[in-house]
């Protein structure tokens, strides 16, 4: 019966396909496995000790993470202040008040920013802004540098340095997602607002009221790429473990230690310190991508009609 | 009608908010522009062709080039490609066409999942798996740290694309008596096929870019690579190397491989838009 036939070739169709989804979710839950494995002498060593220690010696094999997360947080966090209000406003900008005509170039030129590769910014960091922030340290009058947040050396390598690159890095990537965002929001919500006898800004606020939610999670996106942003801070924030408010001391993150300790650590426990670090970063960057992609998929999901093919929504999505 | 003093207020804050919505996209050129004009500026002196056929020079001495690291980026772009855009593909079909089981929406995580992981912990998982077992850096490793990150992007971008084919084509198969696979693989995915190559040509670009994953996977080589099981040079970390490094000449030599780069990423930009721009129009005739 040709019914039978059918049915046993798609069964053999999806579990062909189904095995190549299988590879992916085992790749993730590989990294995690590895992570773990490679990182458990450090993990046994320290313990939660590892996560409040300054110290990082890797002649005395005393190792102490507290430096590291320091300054990808807080590296992370300024470049947020510095790129949210910028984002956004590309964001409202392209979707709500940009001219058709002036929108396509925009736009491909915002996605040119976002394409550039890492490494460049890093060079354009050390040979452009290192000096540029160099210069700006030394131009400032003494009563501000006396402050803690400007105190230290002028040599350019700092925490400022890499928050700016960071900025600069994550603007067009936040501001691309706020505005699919904002693209979510029904028309209807501006149009009933012009019909109230809104101006322009007024019913942008509409629109951004309605999008709000998904726009933190567009925010928190680019978090997370700061979070994980290895090669440009790398180059430009100095590489010295030391906890600083200043932003022209030079400090050190966690990708970045992995990125130059990695090759070189000849003992074990100095490569599971490492691991172990990556393992944080792995677990923080997941946290902030599930959160923020929740966020989202809850803006975005109204305004797409059901798919038919995902028809069944599938529970742990619903459940949202 | 003359306008009240509210009604001019609120036009006045209005037009103030456009113009700083205007601004923060002015803003955000500025890095652009100073970015490509720095790299052309600085890039374009040292770019000659010696720079894509020779080797480096030893230091001191002058010239020399990144022919070894860029026929080494091609070749473990060639090999990431190879295993990512047939699992990737599959996958973002498997994630369509099953209809919506479990796994399916599990393959939709794990994606997602993996593109958010920084590159860095990507080298970390591919060092413990080819790089420990065979205890030397090598090539194949790269090539399979930028398959890994290749993955998600061709994943969602198929998934995206099959999501476009209208429901009557998989029907119309369906009704003709194919089977499920058939419908997929002679109907719907070559409907989609055009948008899906334009997917991979963007995460070629976005691949080709990537440093950190190489500097523990393929590492690093002055010499023409000769063997995948050797460590094997890539034009990012060549660019790397050189950038942090005291030697005028060698900066020289970074620029001109950010030149490179940029031009490459520039060029699938462009390409991709241009092919996207097509379809749209080719979708709104249909």
């Amino acid at each position: 019966m040709p019914q039978i036939r059918t049915g046993a070739t798609d069964r053999f169709f999806r579990l062909g396909t189904g095995s190549f989804a299988l590879v992916l979710i085992l790749i993730v839950v590989g990294i995690a496995v590895v992570l773990w494995n490679e990182s458990i002498l450090s993990i046994r060593e320290f313990g939660l000790k590892f996560w409040v220690t300054e110290r990082w010696d890797p002649v005395a094999g005393d190792f102490g993470a507290l430096p590291f997360i320091w300054g990808t947080l807080y590296s992370s966090i300024l470049a947020l202040i510095l790129a949210t209000p910028v984002a956004i406003g590309i964001a409202v900008f392209l979707s709500e008040l940009c001219p058709n005509r002036l929108r396509t170039p925009l736009v491909f030129l915002t996605e040119l920013l976002a394409a550039i590769p890492s490494i460049v910014y890093g060079l354009w960091g050390i040979f452009v802004l290192v000096p540029a922030v160099r210069a700006l340290q030394l131009s400032l009058p003494d009563w501000m540098t006396a402050l803690p947040l400007f105190s230290g050396p002028p040599v350019g390598v700092s925490m400022l340095t890499a928050a700016l690159v960071l900025a600069i890095m994550i603007v067009p990537f936040t501001a691309s997602v706020a505005r699919e965002v904002l693209k979510a929001v029904p028309m209807a919500q501006r149009e009933g607002a012009y019909a109230l006898g809104s101006t322009r800004w007024e019913a942008t606020r509409v629109a951004l009221h309605y999008a709000r939610v998904g726009i933190v999670g567009a925010v928190m996106l680019g978090f997370g790429r700061a979070l994980g942003e290895t090669m440009a801070v790398t180059m430009v924030i100095g590489n010295d473990p030391k906890i600083s408010w200043s932003l022209f001391a030079p400090q050190y993150t966690m990708a970045a230690v992995i990125a130059n300790e990695f090759k070189e650590a000849v003992e074990e426990l100095h490569l599971h310190a490492l691991v172990e670090i990556g393992l944080v970063l792995f677990v923080i960057t997941l946290i902030v991508n599930v959160a923020s992609r929740l966020l989202i998929w809850n803006m975005t999901r109204e305004r797409r009609p059901r798919r038919p093919i995902t028809a069944v929504v599938p529970a742990e999505e619903s459940a949202v | 009608m003359s306008l009240t003093g509210r009604a001019r207020r609120r036009r006045a804050v209005s037009a103030v908010m456009s113009g700083l919505a205007f601004s923060s996209v002015l803003l955000a050129l500025v890095p652009v522009a100073l970015i490509l004009f720095f790299v052309v500026a600085r890039g374009i002196s040292a770019l000659d062709l010696n720079f894509f056929t020779q080797l480096p020079k030893p230091v001191g001495e002058t010239g020399g080039g990144m022919g070894n690291a860029i026929l080494g980026s091609l070749m473990l772009i060639a090999l990431g490609a190879l295993f990512a855009v047939p699992v990737g593909i599959l996958v973002g079909v498997y994630i369509v066409e099953s209809g919506g089981t479990r796994l399916a929406s599990l393959a939709r995580f794990a994606a997602d999942t993996l593109n958010g992981v920084p590159s860095i912990v990507i080298g970390i998982f591919v060092y413990a798996i080819a790089v420990l077992p065979f205890k030397t850096f090598n090539g194949f490793a790269g090539g399979l740290a930028l398959g890994v990150m290749m993955i998600p992007i061709i994943t969602r971008t198929t998934e995206e694309l099959l999501r476009l084919v209208p429901m009557s084509l998989r029907e119309g198969a369906l009704a003709l008596g194919a089977t499920r696979g058939r419908a997929v693989f002679s109907v719907v995915l070559p409907a989609a096929l055009p948008g899906i190559i334009t997917g991979v040509v963007l995460a070629l670009a976005r691949i080709a870019g990537e440093t950190a994953p190489l500097l523990f996977t393929s590492f690093g080589n002055q010499y023409w690579s000769s063997s995948l099981r050797q460590p094997t040079a890539s034009l990012t970390v060549q660019v790397y190397n050189y950038a942090i490094s005291p030697y005028d000449d060698w900066h020289r030599q970074a620029w001109a491989g950010a030149l490179v780069l940029v031009s490459l990423v520039t060029l699938c930009s462009i390409l991709a838009r241009m092919a996207t721009h097509r379809l749209q129009r080719m979708h709104h005739a249909a």
